[in-house]
This record gives C-alpha cells, structure tokens and sequence, in this order.
C-alpha cells in the first residue's frame, strides 16, 4: 500500500482543515458545550460553502450526484472534519451532508422515487431500526419484531432500541422476523413510513452523550405493503450487515480525528505549562504520554487506510474494517484519556473539550458492534465462518 | 426516570432560595401552574440552574413557580421536555416560542416527535 499522500489528497485534506478551522470552532466557541446543532441560517451557509468546495454528499455515488471520491480520501477527509469539539458524532455539525441510507441505492425505482430522491433533496430523513432490546450485536438471532404476511400487506409487531433519529424521520428501514426457524435468512427488511397507524416513538434514551439520544420504537399492527420490501424477502440479513461493515471505516475515521485534535493541544500545552520550575514537557511521564498518542494514532490511521484501500479495490475488507474499528476505538479512548491526565483539571472542565470526547469516545467502544464483536469477526475470518 | 418532569412546583422565591448550581433542565409555570418555558443550565453557565432559573424568571412574564431536575444529560432531557410539550399541547411553551425575526437555536430548530410512554 502507497502512504504517500496524492497531490489532489493533499489539496483536499488541506481545504478541510481550513474549513474546519475558520468555519467551525469560531461557531463553536459561541455553542453549549454539548451542541450538536448550528443555527439553521450558520448551518445553510456552511452548506453553501461545502458545496461550492464540491464536497457536499461526499458519500453519495457520482450517478446520484455525489461528489466523486474514492473512499481512501474520503477517510482522510473524514479524520480532517472530526478535529473539534462535536467532531466525533456531528463532525462538522453535518455540513458535508451525507448518503442517507445508502441501502437505498439498491431499492427498486419507485421506492427511490418515494425515498432516496427526497432524502439526497434534504426533503426526507430516514433511520435505521436494526438493534432491538434483546440485543444489538447479534441481529440475525436478536430480532423478535415479526412481520406476518396479510394479502398485499405485511403486519408488522415489535419495537426496536437505540435507534437514532426516528423522532426526526420520515421513513426508517425496519428490519423483521419473516420466518421464524431461518435464523439471519428468516428476515426482511421493511421500509416503513413513520405516519403510518401503529407506528411510535416511545421514548428518549439518554446516555453519555448529552445531546444526542437514541429512541426507543414500538409496532402495533403496523400495516406495510409488500412493495416496501427492500431487497428480497428473508434476505434482510445481508443488508444489514453490509452496513454495519461499511459503517466502521468512518467509524474508525471520526475516533482517529479526535485524537489527533487532541494530541495537538497536549503538544501545545505542556511545553508552557509549568510544574515545580520547568516545563511538563520536560518530564519523562509527560513525554511517554505523548510518544504512547502518537503510536495509538499511526497504528489506527494505517489500519483504516488499510481497511479502505480493499473496500476501494473491491476486495473483502471485513476483517480490515473489523481491526480499524477496534482499534482506533480503544486507542482514541487511550489518547483522550492522557491528554486529559496532562491537562489536569482543565482537562475534566467543560471549557476544554476533553470530557466531551471522553464521554463520547466511551460509547464507541460499544457502538456499531463492541470490541468483544469485533474481535469475533475477526477470528471468524482467521478461523473460517465454522466459528459461531 | 419519569418522561415528563413531575416534580413540586415552588414559588419563584423559595425556587432561588434552594437552586444550587448544577446543571441540568428546568420548567417556568405562570399562576396555574401553566408550563410557559423549558430551559437548561449547561456548560457555559456561569452559576448552573441557580443563575440560569433566577435570569429565567426575572425576563419570563408570567413566571410564577419553577422546578428542575439536576442532570448531566441536560441537552437531551431539554430536547425531551419539549418535545413532549408538543406533543401534549401541540406547540412550543409561549416563552419558548421564537419572536418574528428572531434566530432560532439549532437544538428547537431541529426538535423531533414523541408518543411518550408515561
């Protein structure tokens, strides 16, 4: 693989930084701590901006009107838009747009004339209703919401946990047993509007991120016709794993731009912050700290890159991404952890970043399959699929 | 944790005698007990939900009672509260409401939809 970065990545990389520098921290110096939101009239400007750099919907494929970028530069752009406060859930409060669900660039033409369309025109927002309260990391056997067959229809019962954005959204991709003694091939992917009777948000989940929350949702015979099927029926399974594989490189991305953030300030810091006559910069603990940050950064950034070079070439890259994802998770959790311990109690305080990040890094550890899975993927591709 | 904030309603003197500065959220009511504004202390506060509920009260007319709830999850809870206003009454608190020209904050802007449970 080719470290050496391309001219043009380099232009890129270097557009975002100064966007992210001029745009977004002035911005956010005026927002709560915690924000994930910009002032509509700030965040339609920016919107403007990203557009007119010809990096808006950096995720959507060219035939849709996406920008066209091979995935490698669109990691390093999204380790370059994660570098502030909100980086690693909002980075850049959104204002690169995104795909949406891309699950739907294989739906059939009238549901992308009903959905996708909509979604890339800013018209329509969807989310994704996979996990369930009996777990999350192991769809295939988890999901106990059925969908039971009713002439034209499908009537849908159950609910789902940890879903984000359902309160927000038009439509959702809500995955349903469909056969019960078929494990991952005995469900189906259902796209399902959120006016439609039985459908609701039951309630807010609160976690360490203080601002953004997941929902909880139920199905009350919820009436869904077959035409909204996405994909084939009982082949639901693929769809959603698909995603979740895909979903770990920016995953990855967005830990490995924190931490870099916040290396960088520990490196501006400790040379001027003094401690019983000289610099903390000047003491060894400090400086272990720091080389520690650094190897963290450098073994997640190439294992990312790694993971999407092969997804670039078209390779099998679910151990790749299985590896980004674990551990660019852990190790930004490692940095932000140090870089707070250097700052002392500023770095606990919410006039620095830190805690945010801490908080919220926490959650990527678990978050789109926890290490532990992760780990289990990966051994499966060492050991052969045999590995239950 | 109950969805909606069913604490004691106390006078806007005993609220500020007893407001500590922590953060987290908060409801104004007028005379009947009407809730006419959800606010939050966050991290730019400068003395928490005592500063934040004591300036709410002086500039909310109407505000007769107040009562909170400490909460680090102050921005989702706030979110939550509103949200369930709007879904109980079908509108924003009065105070909560946007005056003609005014900017309104990303996180209302932004607000979603909840059939809450309880």
């Amino acid at each position: 693989m080719n470290l050496q970065l391309t001219e043009e990545q380099e232009l890129v990389i270097a557009m975002v930084r100064r966007f992210v520098r001029e745009e977004i921290l002035p911005l956010e110096l005026a927002l709560d701590p915690d924000a994930e939101e910009l002032a509509p009239e700030d965040n339609a400007r920016l919107i403007e901006k990203t557009k007119a750099m010809g990096l808006y919907g950096l995720d959507i494929p060219p035939e849709f009107g996406g920008p066209d970028i091979d995935l490698v530069t669109r990691t390093l752009i999204a380790v370059e838009m994660a570098q502030h406060r909100g980086g690693l859930y909002v980075p850049c409060y959104g204002t690169f747009g995104g795909a949406g669900l891309a699950q739907l660039f294989e739906a059939t033409e009238e549901q992308k004339e009903r959905y996708l369309f909509p979604t890339l025109r800013g018209e329509k927002k969807g989310f994704f209703g996979l996990s369930e309260p009996s777990g999350g990391s192991d769809p295939a056997r988890a999901i106990q919401t059925k969908a039971v067959q009713d002439g034209d229809d499908w009537i849908i019962n159950g609910g789902k946990l940890w879903i984000s954005g359902a309160d927000k959204a038009q439509y959702g991709l809500v995955f349903a047993r469909t056969a019960n003694d078929k494990g991952r091939d005995g469900v189906t992917c259902f796209i399902v509007d959120t006016d439609t009777p039985g459908f609701s948000v039951r309630r807010v989940v609160h976690t360490l991120r203080s601002a953004r929350y997941a929902t909880e949702l139920s199905f009350e015979d919820m009436r869904v016709p077959a035409s909204n099927i996405l994909g084939q029926l009982n082949k639901g399974f693929a769809i959603a794993n698909d995603r979740l594989t895909k979903q770990r490189i920016p995953y990855a991305a967005g830990c490995i731009g924190v931490a870099i953030k916040a290396q960088e300030m520990a490196l501006e810091y400790v040379p001027q912050r003094e401690t019983f006559g000289a610099p903390l910069s000047s003491r060894q603990s400090i400086q272990w700290m720091l080389v520690d940050n650094e190897i963290d950064i450098k073994q997640s950034l190439w294992l990312t890159l790694e993971a999407a070079a092969k997804a670039q070439r078209g390779e099998s890259f679910r151990k790749e991404a299985a590896m980004a994802k674990l551990v660019a998770t852990e190790a930004g959790g490692r940095v932000v952890d140090r870089c707070m311990q250097m700052f002392g109690g500023l770095g606990v305080a919410k006039d620095l970043p830190f805690e945010r990040w801490f908080r919220e890094m926490r959650i990527r550890r678990i978050g789109e399959g926890p290490s532990e899975v992760q780990r289990h993927v990966i051994a499966r591709e060492l050991l052969g699929s045999s590995l239950r | 944790m109950s969805t909606r904030l069913n604490k004691e309603w106390l006078s806007a003197q005993t609220a500020v005698s007893q407001l500590s500065g922590n953060l987290g959220v908060f409801q104004l009511a007028d005379e009947s007990k009407r809730i006419i504004f959800v606010g939050y202390a966050g991290g730019k506060s400068r003395f928490g939900l005592k500063g934040e509920v004591s300036e709410a009260l002086q500039r909310t007319s109407g505000a007769a009672f107040a009562r909170w709830e400490v909460n680090t999850a102050y921005m989702s809870r706030y979110k939550e509260l509103l949200m369930i206003h709007l879904h109980d009454y079908g509108q924003l608190p009065e105070a909560n409401q946007p005056s003609p020209g005014e900017s309104v904050p990303g996180e209302i802007a932004t607000l979603g939809q909840l059939r809450p449970a309880g």
